[in-house]
């Protein structure tokens, strides 16, 4: 069970390509889980240090974009003892087969776990198509 | 291109500029973040009264974590849990991961243990830590 396990340390991902990008600094891909009901998608990712202020979600097409920027800790009288993570910009994104309904998306952060629910238009919902005889 | 050996041979022109940019930070003197170690991975800065110990934990409340000062040691440890989905739902990825942790920090100097403060905002765990008066720096005016 995932109780009994213990946490890894794990290094935070760097996007693979910085081509896309246009400011300098980190930039992280977010740990998700996806899941999926008959009624919505539901999106879980990591961005600690990103408020709501900072995140952009965007869904354009079939392509769902997520981004954030963490905010920079420090205070200017701060001096680095010990630096084991690095903060910068969160940079996410999907291609989302079904249909979703654009207006009913829902998007929830809290401590630094966002919750993004995309519910299915009714198109994408399954549906009986009765036949009929001419 | 002999140059690129001191880059890991980057896979694009773009790669090369951040293995440069790395490289410069390592002449500038800037730290470099240490290799993966024990969850969780803490940024560590002070000031001239203050230690400040900063841990990326996001989903963890407050309630879960658990913080103990001794001596010139700082534990944290607490679990992190992710509480289970619709029971029909079907996961197309699972990459946030559940679990336990504890990690002890040792501090150089000595530290005001009754002072410590912690704030737990946007998933980042933020300790101040009051050095003691003996180990903060005097200023010395000259006259």
């Amino acid at each position: 069970m995932s109780d009994s396990k213990d946490l890894q340390a794990k290094e935070k991902k760097e996007v693979s390509s910085p081509a896309e990008q246009t400011t300098p600094g980190f930039v992280f891909t977010p740990e998700v889980d996806i899941l999926e009901t008959e009624e919505a998608i539901t999106l879980l990712a990591d961005m600690p240090g990103v408020n709501s202020e900072n995140l952009d979600i965007d869904l354009r097409e079939n392509t769902l974009t997520l981004s954030g920027v963490a905010q920079p800790f420090e205070a200017a009288d701060e001096e680095d003892v010990l630096i084991e993570y690095e903060i910068g910009k969160y940079y996410r994104q999907f291609t989302i087969s079904e249909v979703i309904d654009q207006s009913k998306i829902e998007a929830l952060l809290n401590d630094g776990v966002l919750r993004l629910t995309l519910p299915k238009a009714e198109k994408a919902q399954p549906r009986k198509i009765s036949v009929t005889t001419a | 291109m002999i140059y690129r050996r001191f880059f890991n041979f980057p896979e694009s022109p773009f790669a090369e500029l951040d293995g440069l940019r790395r490289q410069i930070d390592l002449l500038a003197g800037k730290s470099i973040p240490a290799k993966a170690g024990v969850f969780p991975l803490i940024n560590l800065t002070e000031n001239n009264d203050n230690y400040y110990v900063r841990a990326e934990l996001p989903g963890i409340k407050a309630d879960e974590l658990d913080i103990e000062a001794e001596g010139n040691k700082i534990s944290i440890s607490g679990e992190r849990k992710i509480p289970s989905e619709n029971e029909k739902a079907k996961y197309h990825r699972i990459e946030r991961e559940a679990g336990k942790f504890s990690r002890i920090i040792s501090l150089q100097t000595d530290i005001d243990s009754d002072k410590i403060d912690a704030t737990l905002k946007d998933g980042i765990l933020k300790l101040t830590i009051p050095k003691s008066e003996k180990s903060k720096p005097k200023q010395i005016t000259v006259h």
